[in-house]
């Protein structure tokens, strides 16, 4: 059976109204991967514990409202799952063919942060004031748009049964879609994101089964590229602080080691089964800056401890774990390289953001998926939950 | 996946999808085991780093014990300052940052505004003093001499002084109770230093110093530090990244330190510290012939030993200084003086750390090892005026010729040739400049046997251990020196020290007659404290045992019930038998009656045939100085020992000084008449001070202030009662001799105390 006969299928069900329908044998709530979902909803969830734990006695952030972070997560979290069954709603045929639109959209979005509606946070250029207290950080959805534009041009030709694998010149056009977005967010600069979206390029040219040499031509090309970096100062002082305090802890403990130490610090003590929710000192007393985002994860080392922590990895791992299946029995190479994107992308921000947690990894201001607050980081998470499920629900009743 | 349809996916792409996987699995391991290295196997290492972060301590200093004399009274106590104290904490949550409430604070105060203000900012790199140097949360003490009123008025209005607290605050006072001063005894105390701060960090308990501790540096206050510091209560205060206190996390009150009884009678001391300054008064009024000026009697010591515990019931050394300098910490000033030459050192304790030959002193341990190398006691020995050994004329004092005594008569007169004479017959047969192996050595060996060249063990710090120059010394002392000696030969000089040097330099290491001689008589290299006199002639006082020196005699709570009791040791034995004790006893007797002290003794009223007293006079040569005054005496009861530095003669030096220590203990006025009522201490302390439920100890009337009548009244008045008990023969104080007539309050506990002294004697 071809993949565009599954896509037949789904049009051809019976038509039903009402609950039966939701619930009935073929309907699209029993074609979701459930363990992903609950992964993922476990992950956010729990996460709102942790960011209000970090929160509750920032009075200088909360305004005085001890639940401020708590209400706005949440909502942001409600906000990702309105997004999600978009998402499946739309179904992955029809998303398919709105990616240009998206894709300019972003890339709009992008532009802006560089013109005067941008402002700055940490060193960075990246984010849009809305009013309100409300901003987006375009670059979180430029993930999304990379995952999506590789995918419909390295898939075109090989869907359409015309290729085995992508052609060299749809690898290439497949790049160039990736590089603008990641031109202008190098120049916010924002590094981080960058690596995550050069990692994103990477698990798309591995699961779309691209030339051999387009995988070591663009490793090689990102070594090329950090020692480029380093060779002529491309980078801003803020960012070489930090990796400056990665490769030496003991590096002025009070300054550029201060975030890092004190991190590994309110992990370390958390020990088998941590302090308690809200019980944490590190935690309590403000030692971990921006504990609510990029270093979260520290909020679960120290008051739940070893237990607590190797759950948000395991959850993580649950979630990673379906998206691979997911990428392995897609009916299209679209859905394939979209899944394949998507673990790529979550795997490294997972990565990163914990490993400098633990310190082994360099600090970068990158959120770790579902967990950290902030909208934009939230929504793009989900929107990936509903690509993934989209994919799935491709496939026949069978399954 | 068989049932799954066929996707455009090839081969080539499910095996990347595979590494894909395999990489992400990876990934994810390496996080848990980083995880599991961090929170698990170095969970211990960052628990203390987030302790350190968020925990920060307040130090409430504990209030110090109180060291007491044997009838209690305070001689080291505490005084009650009001400390007005600011915390920072509390002036930071003022609007204003606390400016207004400093402002109303200096004005209460009546202390200028800024000087309030710089006390209580915290010292950096960029403020100069005044600032505070402590723990930010710590309250910063402003004025420690506030008075009730000024409190009242903060007390009343407490709203407009938030975080201002008026806290009654011990401070150390040494009382100079009935006007003893016992400073070197006493010690002092000062701040620990930030280096014993950090040293003893990771120590819990009395162990760990904080940095608000003050702790015994010299004295009892050294040695008895632990007992008398208490434990300082800690509020563990939680605070967050900028320091703000968010929390308490446990608070440990303070605990007042144990109190410490003493054997010293204050009044005994004043009467001893008087005696010493007037000795060296009169010394520096006598004229010296020798010298051609008066004597300079620079420093002296004395001590009172309770003969039957080695117990010390007074104690002093000149110069002396006022122990209140160090308190509140000792002004720079002040401490140079205290160190310089011009003040000659008053920190030193004389009585344990001043050390000199012992001179005829020494004469009752010469006769000891005369005997046990086989002199008889029966015997007569020559007492020339002079003897010739080695080349070398020896003299006796004053060149006088007794013809020939017997060794009770040498030592009565202190007739230096017959102890010469024994000691070169006794160098003579140990094979003399060329000695055989194992030479006999009496007189060294009986040295070492009656405690000298050793520490006593005193319970005070920095004890010195005096000198016995016998072979082992000579052989170290020229090995040590033999380069510098040849060197001075080699430039062939010809002064006298030079010719010393030559003849040291070629066998400076040979024991030599005159070496041997010289030690027999207490001169030469010979080295003792007055503390190890006291021991000796209290053991002769008591039949015969050493005892170690002790000054306190039980550790007491704040409550006031006994902790631990620190009992007498008896550490030696007299080498020779009760014959020769008793013959030792009856030729110092004959000191005091007839000898070389009698005109001090006897011949100024001393009644004598009521109270016997024994001594030794000792007057020991030093080299480019006037001579050391030494007199050594003892009772039934105590031996009172006496040293001047350059202060003459011994009888002459402290003869007077000594029998009007005597005559203050027993009661006794110029005449010889004894009333018992004045008498300050007929008989050493036993009990212990009772105590009042509140830890101060009740001062029950003893001697002359009207012990008598408290004794009627039916009161336990322990010294005055066995005192009338008393002039039981000194045969009582040996083992043998069964308790008779102690009066009823004499309990087993208090007899556990004086072991051999009460009927709970057998159980100790």
């Amino acid at each position: 059976m071809t993949s565009y006969g599954s896509y037949r299928q789904l049009r051809l069900a019976p038509q039903r109204r009402g609950v039966p329908k939701t619930l009935a044998k073929d309907s699209p709530l029993w074609r979701l991967d459930w363990i992903l979902l609950l992964a993922a909803l476990a992950l956010s969830a729990g996460s709102s514990l942790l960011v209000w734990s970090a929160t509750r006695g920032r009075d200088s952030l909360t305004h005085g409202d001890p639940q401020y972070f708590l209400y706005r997560h949440l909502t942001n979290f409600v906000v990702g799952l309105v997004l999600c069954s978009v998402v499946i709603a739309i179904g992955s045929r029809r998303f398919r063919t709105l990616v240009p639109f998206l894709y300019v959209g972003v890339i709009v979005l992008l532009a802006a942060t560089l013109s005067p509606l941008g402002s700055t946070i940490n060193g960075a250029h990246s984010w849009i004031q809305l009013g309100g207290g409300f901003s987006i950080q375009p670059a979180e959805f430029a993930k999304l748009a990379i995952v999506l534009a590789m995918a419909v041009v390295l898939s075109d030709q090989v869907d359409a049964g015309e290729r085995e694998f992508p052609s060299h010149r749809a690898v290439f056009r497949g790049l160039v879609w990736a590089g603008l977005p990641m031109a202008v967010v190098m120049l916010m600069p924002d590094a981080g994101s960058v690596m995550v979206m050069a990692a994103i390029v990477l698990g798309i040219l591995l699961g779309s089964g691209a030339a051999n040499r387009w995988v070591l031509g663009l490793l090689m090309a990102g070594a090329a590229g950090c020692v480029a970096i380093w060779k002529f100062g491309l980078l801003s002082k803020y960012q070489i602080d930090r990796f400056a305090a990665f490769a030496n802890p003991q590096l002025d403990p009070n300054g550029v080691g201060y975030n890092t130490a004190q991190a590994r610090i309110a992990i370390g003590s958390g020990g088998l089964t941590g302090k308690g929710l809200f019980h944490g000192t590190q935690t309590t007393g403000q030692f971990v800056p921006e504990q609510q985002t990029d270093f979260v994860f520290t909020v679960a080392g120290e008051e739940l401890g070893f237990v607590g922590a190797l759950a948000i990895i395991l959850l993580v791992g649950v979630v990673l774990w379906r998206a691979c299946r997911i990428a392995r029995q897609a009916t299209d190479l679209y859905g394939t390289i979209v899944a394949a994107g998507i673990v790529a992308w979550l795997s490294f921000q997972a990565f990163e953001n914990i490993g400098m947690c633990l310190g082994i990894m360099p600090v970068a201001g990158i959120p770790l998926p579902f967990v950290s607050y902030g909208g934009s980081s939230m929504f793009a998470n989900w929107l990936a939950i509903g690509l993934l499920q989209a994919v799935r629900s491709q496939r026949p009743i069978a399954a | 996946m068989s049932n799954i349809p066929e996707t455009g996916r090839t081969r080539r792409v499910t095996i990347r999808l595979v590494v894909l996987q395999i990489l992400v699995l990876s990934l994810l391991a390496t996080l848990g085991g980083r995880l599991w290295y961090l929170q698990i196997r170095n969970a211990k290492e960052y628990t203390a780093k987030a302790t350190g972060n968020h925990i920060r301590e307040v130090v409430e200093p504990a209030v110090r014990g109180e060291i007491l004399d044997a009838s209690g009274r305070v001689l080291a106590g505490n005084e009650t300052r009001l400390v007005v104290s600011v915390s920072r904490t509390s002036l930071l949550q003022q609007k204003d940052g606390g400016k207004a409430v400093l402002a109303r604070l200096a004005e209460v105060l009546g202390m200028p505004a800024k000087d309030v203000q710089e006390k209580v900012r915290l010292c950096d790199a960029k403020t100069p003093q005044p600032c505070w140097n402590g723990s930010p949360y710590q309250p910063i003490p402003v004025t420690k001499d506030a008075t009730t009123q000024q409190a009242m008025q903060m007390m009343e209005r407490r709203e407009d002084f938030p975080g201002v607290t008026a806290q009654p605050t011990a401070v150390r006072r040494y009382t100079g109770a009935e006007g003893a001063n016992l400073a070197q005894v006493l010690g002092y105390l000062s701040p620990v230093t930030d280096e014993e701060v950090s040293k003893t960090a990771d120590r819990s308990g009395l162990d760990r110093y904080l940095p608000a501790d003050q702790i015994g540096r010299a004295g009892l206050e050294s040695v008895y530090d632990r007992d008398l510091r208490g434990t300082a209560g800690i509020t563990k205060l939680e605070v967050d990244n900028l320091g703000r206190v968010i929390g308490t996390a446990g608070t440990v009150s303070p605990k007042t330190g144990d109190n410490l009884v003493t054997s010293i009678d204050a009044r005994v001391q004043k009467v001893v510290e008087d005696n010493l300054v007037q000795a060296m008064n009169d010394a520096r009024n006598t004229f010296d012939k020798v010298t051609n000026r008066n004597y300079e009697a620079d420093s002296g010591a004395a001590v009172v030993m309770d003969v039957h515990t080695g117990r010390i019931v007074a104690m002093a050394s000149a110069p002396t200084y006022d122990p209140n300098l160090w308190v509140g910490g000792i002004s720079g000033k002040d401490y140079q003086s205290l160190t310089s030459k011009e003040s000659n050192f008053p920190l030193l304790n004389r009585a344990i750390q001043g050390q000199s030959a012992p001179g005829s002193t020494f004469k009752v341990i010469s006769t000891t090892a005369a005997v046990q190398a086989g002199y008889s006691l029966d015997g007569t020995y020559p007492c020339p005026k002079s003897l010739t050994i080695g080349g070398r004329e020896f003299k006796n004092f004053e060149s006088e010729n007794f013809g020939s005594i017997t060794l009770e008569k040498a030592l009565e007169v202190s007739c230096d040739t017959v102890f010469y004479g024994l000691a070169n017959d006794q160098w003579l047969k140990d094979g003399g400049i060329k000695p055989k192996k194992e030479p006999a050595d009496w007189f060294f060996k009986t040295a070492h046997e009656f405690g000298l060249g050793a520490k006593t063990g005193i319970d005070l710090p920095s004890e010195v251990t005096g000198r016995v120059p016998d072979r082992q010394w000579k052989q170290s002392f020229y090995d040590n020196n033999k380069d510098a000696w040849c060197a001075q030969a080699k430039k062939g000089g010809t002064s006298f020290s030079d010719q010393i040097a030559r003849e040291n330099c070629v066998d400076g290491y040979q024991m030599r007659a005159g070496d041997a001689v010289n030690f027999a008589i207490g001169q030469g290299d010979t080295l003792v404290t007055p503390v190890q006199m006291a021991r000796i002639y209290s053991a002769l006082a008591n039949g015969g045992t050493f005892y170690r020196p002790t000054i306190a005699k039980a550790v007491i709570s704040p409550g006031g019930d006994l902790v631990r009791e620190i009992a007498p040791q008896a550490d030696a034995k007299f080498p020779g038998d009760e014959k020769l004790l008793s013959y030792i006893n009856q030729a110092t007797e004959g000191v005091v009656k007839s000898g070389t002290a009698a005109w001090k003794f006897v011949q100024a009223g001393w009644p004598q045939d009521k109270i016997a007293l024994h001594a030794k006079t000792g007057t020991a040569e030093v080299e480019g100085k006037q001579t050391t005054s030494w007199l050594t005496t003892y009772s039934k009861d105590y031996a009172v020992v006496m040293t001047i530095s350059q202060g003459g003669t011994g009888s002459g030096g402290s003869g007077d000084a000594i029998r009007r220590i005597y005559q203050a203990l027993y009661g006794v006025d110029d005449k010889g008449n004894i009333d018992n009522g004045k008498a300050l201490l007929p008989a050493p302390q036993a009990e212990l001070p009772k105590f009042n439920p509140d830890g101060t100890a009740i001062i029950k009337p003893v001697g002359y202030s009207g012990g008598g009548a408290a004794g009627v009244a039916g009161a336990p008045v322990a010294p005055a009662a066995s005192a009338q008990a008393a002039p039981a023969p000194a045969s009582a104080f040996l083992d043998e001799a069964p308790p008779t007539d102690h009066p009823a309050s004499y309990t087993a506990a208090d007899a556990a105390l004086e072991p051999g002294r009460g009927p709970g004697r057998g159980r100790a």
